[in-house]
Order: structure tokens, then sequence, then C-alpha cells
């Protein structure tokens, strides 16, 4: 099968939608373009307004440290308060907490996006990038969950980012010792039956039981590595939670202060005892290291290298993705031991990741991320940098669940989606209307893969306006 | 308090022993099923049938649920009232008022044939009407349409989803369209035509925008806002959409969406707390998805499903984990209520499901193809052959509706 490499499909399935020129950059050779964004340190995002998750935390917990202490006083001031009494500094302070409690993650969610967004439309290699967010959706969180509100985002800045052109078994470590993942599937106060932790509590709090909890384990196992059909068992996933019971936060944790406040903290008194045998293999209790070297099993397992090339196909190629594909890239992961540029050089060489037309439908994400970097739209400053993901049904980091947003056509194609998609090009080429020439750009986005329909349309359209709208509106726009 | 025994079925009301006869009679008493109307709702993330359904009434209850057990009737915070064995989360006051105007069936221990753990397989498989995750790419409920589209020779959707996607169990031959109020100004008619003609050659975009227009002129003509200010979708909002849509004579018959955060694995609450919130804001939603349909309650059914329960006890951070058998509910005017349906396997630790779970006694499909069957007038044939291939068994249950 010889299919054309087409530079259209390097920049709008590969990248994040063509910019002015682009198509003419990439030239001849779109594998090279490609390539070429392989080599080098990973793209990282630079905004210095951002915080670490650790200093997020760490100012979480102080305010809730105030907090507690302005209650206690507002409580104090309330026994001691004579009826006719009406100044309550004291109950003002507590509500003054309260609120500044509330008020800590919004603004990190805020700037995190809006810099995500604006490295999105502004980045020249958006191969990386795209890569970059296929692996956060990967290993995704959501922020229906508070407090990753407050983490998201520096979950895909410390653990993701760095690792995306390295090590699969590096991202997966990064991404489980990683605070945003320990609390949004609450393995941080993870207890083992027979820890110490648990054994002295029994002591002092007769019957009051702690133990395991299996989210991150079955989490790790179903979505993260080996996949549901992966050959694990209810046991599997069970012993693996005791593996990493003491996997955990710095900071403090009901009665147990200490280490940095919102940093990886082993804790051994929570720690299951004792050797255990995960899928099939023991593995010596060794503390910490036990449930690393779990996860590096997990990491260079033939499930796992299956299930993350489907889904590799399943993004880049097709909601069903062809078998040969998948095989391919499945054993350049193995072969190079989950080499992620050696994987991602196995897609490129795929020659059904070339295929045309266009078949997959543009997510949400991808409509808007390309529309920008299309007409080259600043990202707003102003007050609601973030509206279009809202208004569209994917506010960033929002999946809803650890498996992520889906990735199959039918999940994004409804007809009520269609009808806001295209009220919301209405909306941007009102806003840009005669600053862009729709006639010209036409090709520049769309390449080879512009119909002479589609062309025709914008040619006759009755304003500058309605032939932007057209063109974001074209089937070839909907597709990447 | 006593103990169920195993097999024992069906308190406060009698499940007709002349299941066939009651049948025979509906199917005459009905001339057509046009009047019918079905909401399903979608409950993901495995709602906790043990806390909404509280079993207080088995002695091994309080023991395996500790600080998350619900006390009895009468107790501060304990359950609502049912039938003497189970209650009600007391959160939810609504489905309690329904129980006592015998419009709510509750069912328990009960679960589709899925039987591991995993919630998007298992959701897969609720919606899909298989045993199976990703046997099929349709959903059971798109199946039943299509064989009544077929039968009576329509073409007009007789079915909605209300969010901005089709979820699974709508997905399939009958076209049916999704809804969801818009925040943007409407598109100018000729920018539309325009569109509409660039669509031609595509024949998914051409059939969707030709769903959404249509669903739009519903909307618009009843009344509801087309434009909404800022804010996403809420579960109220989308009760009313639902409802806007089932009150017409000539709109689709069968609506559905979806809730979630029931996935309770920390701090799950019980009398209050986290569940006892989202249960609040169910029951909530319930009661205005009454009120919003007025007369219409009389003919509708409303399912509420979940892809599967939770553990029998409580684990290590005051939640629930993964697990089998759940409970769900069945309510509207047209239903026969004011009963449990169970047949109780009990929570000793012989009687849980790999020593974990509630075990399930009862296959949910076995409800689904009581409802297909008796209110929306689906074949049996179609129900075995097409709906729920290879289920047989899992027997209808009947007798679910008035006459």
């Amino acid at each position: 099968m010889l299919e054309r490499i087409s530079p259209a499909v390097a920049a709008n399935r590969f990248g994040l939608g063509a910019r002015p020129g682009e198509l003419a950059q990439i030239g001849s050779q779109p594998r090279d373009w490609l390539r070429a964004q392989l080599t080098g340190a990973p793209p990282l995002v630079t905004d210095t307004e951002l915080r670490s998750s650790a200093e997020t935390l760490a100012r979480a917990l102080a305010a809730r440290r105030e907090l507690r202490a302005a209650k206690r006083a507002a409580a104090a001031e309330r026994t001691s308060q004579s009826a006719d009494t009406t100044d309550a500094p004291n109950q003002a302070n507590a509500i003054a907490a309260l609120t500044k409690v509330g008020q800590i993650y919004r603004p990190v969610y805020i700037a995190e996006a809006s810099a995500r967004f604006r490295q999105a439309v502004t980045t020249d290699r958006p191969f990386v990038e795209r890569l970059t967010y296929f692996w956060t959706n990967h290993f995704a969180v959501s922020i229906d969950k508070n407090v990753v509100l407050g983490l998201a985002g520096s979950l895909e800045r410390e653990a993701i980012r760095p690792n995306v052109l390295g090590r699969f078994s590096d991202m997966l470590l990064a991404v489980e010792r990683h605070p945003a993942m320990l609390l949004y599937l609450d393995n941080h106060v993870s207890v083992g039956p027979h820890s110490k932790a648990v054994r002295l509590l029994e002591r002092r709090q007769n019957g009051r039981r702690r133990g395991i909890n299996e989210n991150l384990a079955r989490e790790t196992l179903e979505l993260h590595t080996l996949g549901v059909h992966g050959g694990y068992t209810q046991a599997d996933v069970t012993t693996f939670a005791e593996v990493i019971t003491g996997w955990s936060l710095g900071g403090d944790v009901g009665r147990l202060p200490r280490g940095e406040p919102g940093e990886f903290l082993f804790r051994p008194e929570l720690h299951e005892p004792g050797a255990k045998v995960v899928l099939g293999k023991r593995y010596a209790d060794t503390g910490y290291t036990q449930g690393v070297a779990v996860l590096r099993d997990l990491a260079t397992n033939t499930a796992t290298a299956h299930f993350i090339a489907t889904k590799l196909a399943r993004h880049f190629i097709a909601d069903d993705p062809p078998p040969r594909a998948v095989e391919r890239i499945a054993s350049a992961f193995l072969s190079s031991d989950g080499h992620l540029p050696t994987v991602y050089r196995a897609l490129i060489e795929t020659p059904e990741s070339w295929a045309q037309p266009l078949s997959k439908y543009k997510t949400p994400n991808d409509y808007i991320v390309s529309t920008f970097r299309g007409l080259e739209l600043p990202v707003d400053a102003g007050r609601s940098p973030l509206a279009p993901f809202e208004v569209m049904g994917q506010r960033m980091y929002s999946p809803g669940s650890p498996a992520g947003w889906p990735d199959r056509n039918a999940d994004w194609d409804g007809a009520s989606a269609l009808i806001k998609r295209i009220e919301w090009a209405d909306a941007v080429g009102q806003r840009v209307g005669s600053r862009c020439d729709a006639v010209a750009l036409a090709p520049q986005l769309l390449g080879n893969n512009l119909t002479p329909a589609t062309q025709t349309a914008i040619a006759r359209a009755a304003s500058s306006s309605q032939a932007i709208t057209l063109l974001l509106s074209s089937p070839e726009f909907m597709r990447r | 308090m006593r103990t169920l025994k195993r097999r024992e079925f069906l308190h406060a009301g009698a499940l007709a022993l002349g299941g066939a006869f009651l049948t025979s009679r509906l199917a005459f008493a009905r001339t057509g099923n046009a009047k019918s109307r079905f909401v399903f709702i979608v409950m993901r993330g495995a709602l906790d049938g043990l806390a909404a359904v509280p079993p207080y009434g088995d002695s091994d209850y309080a023991g395996l649920r500790r600080e998350l057990a619900l006390k009895a009737p009468g107790s501060p915070g304990g359950a609502l009232p049912v039938n003497g064995f189970f209650g009600l989360h007391p959160s939810l006051t609504f489905l309690h008022d329904s129980y006592s105007a015998r419009e709510l069936v509750v069912f328990h221990a009960i679960a589709s044939p899925y039987r591991e753990r995993s919630h998007f397989d298992g959701q897969d498989v609720l919606e899909n009407g298989s045993s199976k995750a990703h046997a099929v790419q349709t959903g059971w409920l798109n199946r039943a349409l299509a064989s009544l589209q077929s039968g009576h020779g329509q073409s007009k959707e007789l079915g909605v989803a209300l969010g901005q996607n089709i979820p699974l169990v709508m997905r399939g031959p009958a076209s049916v369209t999704s809804w969801s109020p818009s925040k943007l100004a409407a598109l100018d008619e000729d920018t539309l035509e325009r569109i509409t003609d660039l669509y031609a050659g595509d024949p998914l975009l051409s059939a969707r925008l030709a769903d959404a227009l249509a669903a739009d002129a519903i909307a618009d003509s009843a009344g509801m806002p087309i434009q909404v200010v800022a804010k996403p979708m809420r579960y109220t909002e989308v009760v009313r959409a639902a409802a806007g849509f089932l009150r017409r004579d000539d709109g689709p018959q069968v609506g559905v969406f979806d809730t979630t955060g029931w996935d309770t694995h920390a701090n799950e609450g019980s009398a209050e707390g986290q569940l006892a919130g989202r249960l609040a804001a169910l029951d909530a939603g319930l009661r205005a998805l009454k009120e919003e349909l007025g007369p219409t309650w009389a003919d509708t059914a409303v399912l509420l499903a979940t892809e599967f329960g939770r553990t029998a006890s409580t684990n290590g951070t005051r939640g629930t984990d993964h697990g089998t058998a759940t409970a769900a509910f069945l309510l509207g005017g047209a239903v026969q209520g004011g009963r449990v349906l169970a047949d109780w396997p009990g929570l000793s630790s012989r009687s849980l499901y790999q020593g974990r779970d509630l075990k399930p006694t009862t296959d949910l499909r076995s409800v689904l193809k009581g409802v297909l069957s008796e209110h929306l007038l689906v074949s049996s044939s179609a129900l075995e052959n097409s709906v729920f291939p290879n289920s047989a068994d899992a027997r209808p249950i009947k007798g679910l509706f008035r006459a």
C-alpha cells in the first residue's frame, strides 16, 4: 500500500492543526518534520506564575490549619458570649478562613489551564504536545474532585512532560508517586491491615477498623498498564494495593505529621508488611522499593505494550485500530523496553497512520486548538480564557473519571455538540471577519484535504465573517 | 429485626401469579403505546445499593457496614420505612412518597450479567444489553426502538438523549437525537443553509445537523430556554429538558440521561455526607421530573440503574469499593408500585459473592424486558432475538405496570 504522505495529515492528525505557513514549512518530507520534534529535551511550560504541586498543597494545608484554629476560637467565643453581644470577631475570622480555603485551588487551575492552552496554540512542536495530552489523558485525573483543581496542571508538568520523550516506566513511576494521583485515587490514606499504624490504632481505638483502599491499585492495572483484559485477577488488585500501602504524602495525615507538606512520602508505618505475589511473581518486602519493582515489571509487560499500542493506534489512526499497526507499535514498545521515541517512530512509519481521508472526528479540544492555531487567535488574558472549553463540554482536566476522555468518534459527534460547534464557529467568524482571508487560509490549513465544494462555498460566502464560519464548519475541518 | 429467608419474595403487594393473563389484558387495554413515556437514567460510578436501600432487617448488615450503617426507621437519621426489612436512605424522600403512593418498585440484589469490576466495561454491558463488554457497538434501548419503528413503519425519532452526545444505550440503527441547551446566539438562516449544502456529501454531518435542528424546533416550541447563560448543563436543567420533550404529544417517547458521582471509595458518609448529598439531589430531580411532566406522569415509567454495586463491608477509607449486586428503581404513574422485588440472598460471609459483595439473584435484563414489553409493547421475539440476544435465562418480570 503506497499512501501519499501528506503534510496536511502531519499537521492536522499528528499535530494540533496547521498554522498558516506550516504546511509549506513541513515541505515534502512530513515524516522528517515529525521525527525532528522527537529530538532534544521535551518542551516544558515555562510560565513563571505556575507553582509546584508541593507549594500548592502546602498553601492549602496551611490555610486549613488556620481554619481549624479560627473555628476553635469561634466556638470558644460562642460559648462565652452573653446574649446581647453582636460583635463576634472570631466568627468573622472563621468565615474568612473558610473562604480562603475555598479560593486556593481555582486560581491555580485557571492559571495552569490557560498556560496549557497558550502552549497548544503557539508551539512549534505540536506532535510532542499532542503526545503529552495523550499521556495526561492516559493517566487521567479529574477536577470534579476538588483537590485535583489545584494539582492537575502540575501533574502534567511535573510527571508527564519531563518523560514524554523518555521511558514509559519512568513516567509510570512519576505519576503513581505524584500527589495528584495519590489524592485522586485515595492512596495516601490506604493502610495495610497488619501495618504498624493499624496495630497501634486498634490498641487505642477499640474496634475502629482501617484498611486498604483498592482504587489506585486497580486503576494502575486496569487503566495505566495491563488494561482490563491484561490477565490480572481480583487477588492481584488486592495484593498490589497492599504493596503500595505507605505511598503517601508529607504534611499532616491524621495523627502522622511528618515530611514536606505535599510531597511524596513513603510511610513505613502504613505499609502492609511481608512479601507479596503479584501476577505470579514474588516481591520481597523492601518497603517502598517493593512497589517500584512491581511497577517496573508492569511497565514492560506484554499486555501493557499491547494496551498502549492499541490506545495510540486508536488516537492516531482509527476507532478500530488496524491490528497490523497495533502489532508494529507494540513490538517497538517491547523491543525497546518502553522507550517512547522508538514507539512514536513506529507510529510515524506505519502506513495506516497516513491514511486519507481524515477519519478521526475532532474532540472539542482538538477543534478549539486547531481554530486558534489556524486563525492565529490570541488566548484571552482577560476574564474567561477557558470559555470555549466550557461551552463545548470539554473543560480542561475534567474527564470525570480516571479512564480519561473517550477516544471514539461516536463519543463526540452528537447532533447537539455539532450545532454548538457551528454556533461557536459563527461567533468566531463574527469576531475576526475582515481580519482573516478565508479563501487564502483554506489551502494553508487543509492542504490537499480541501475539497472543491468547500473551496467554492468559501469563495461564494456573503461576507468574510461567513467565509470563516464556513471554513471552520467544513467537513474537512471537523476531522483530523 | 427478623432475617429474611432465602427465596422469600415481594412484600407489600402481590406479583400476579397469572402474569400471562395480566399481559394479555394489557395488550388489549392499550390499543397503541403512543402515550407511554419512558425515561432511563444511567447512574455512572456504581451506586451503593446497600446504602440507597439499606436492608436493616438483615442481622449481618450493621456489622458489615459499621459506621456507615443506617439505623432502623424511627431513630434520628434512620432509614425511611418501606416494608420492615428494607428501608430507603433518608435522603430519598420523594422515592419514599412514591412508594407510599404505589408508584415505585424497588429491586435489590440485582445486577447485569457482568461479573468483573471495571466501571467502563460494566457500563458497556449495562448499555449494550449483552453479557460481554464490547460484544456489540449498539445499545439495547436503541435496538428496542428500532423494532418499534420497523413494526409500525415509523420514521420519526422515538428517542432523545439529553446531553451533548449519545450514550451507547441509545446508539444503533434507530435514529435518535441528542439535545442540550445552547449558550450561543442562534445562527442566521443564510449561514445555516450554506452549511447544510456544504454537508450534502457527508452522510454523518448532514444527518447530525438535521437531527439538531429538529430537536431545537421541539425545544423552541416547548418554551424551553434555548439560550442559557454561562453554566454547564446541570442536573435539574436536564430533568426539565427531558420533561419538556416527553410532555409533547408528537415528541419522542423515550428519554435517556445520566448522573455521575456514585463512586464512593472514601468518606461515603451514612445518613449525612457525600452519598447522602448526591442522593438528595437525585431525589429532588425526580420530584421535579414528575412535576414538570404533569398529566403525562400517569403514562410515564422511569428506570434508574447502575453498572454494579459496592462491597458489602466498608474499606479502609470509610467508603466502599467496587462490588456486584445492587439496587434499581422503577417509578412513575404507569407503574404498579409499592413493592420491593428481591430474592434476598443474605449478607452472611457464606452468602456473599466471592466473600465480599452482595450476591446477584435477579438479572437486570429481566426488568428491562418487563418494561419494554409491557410499557412500550416491544414484541417478545424482538426482545429475545435482537434487543437482548442469548438472554433466555433472564425471564421477563411481568406485572410491573397498571392495567
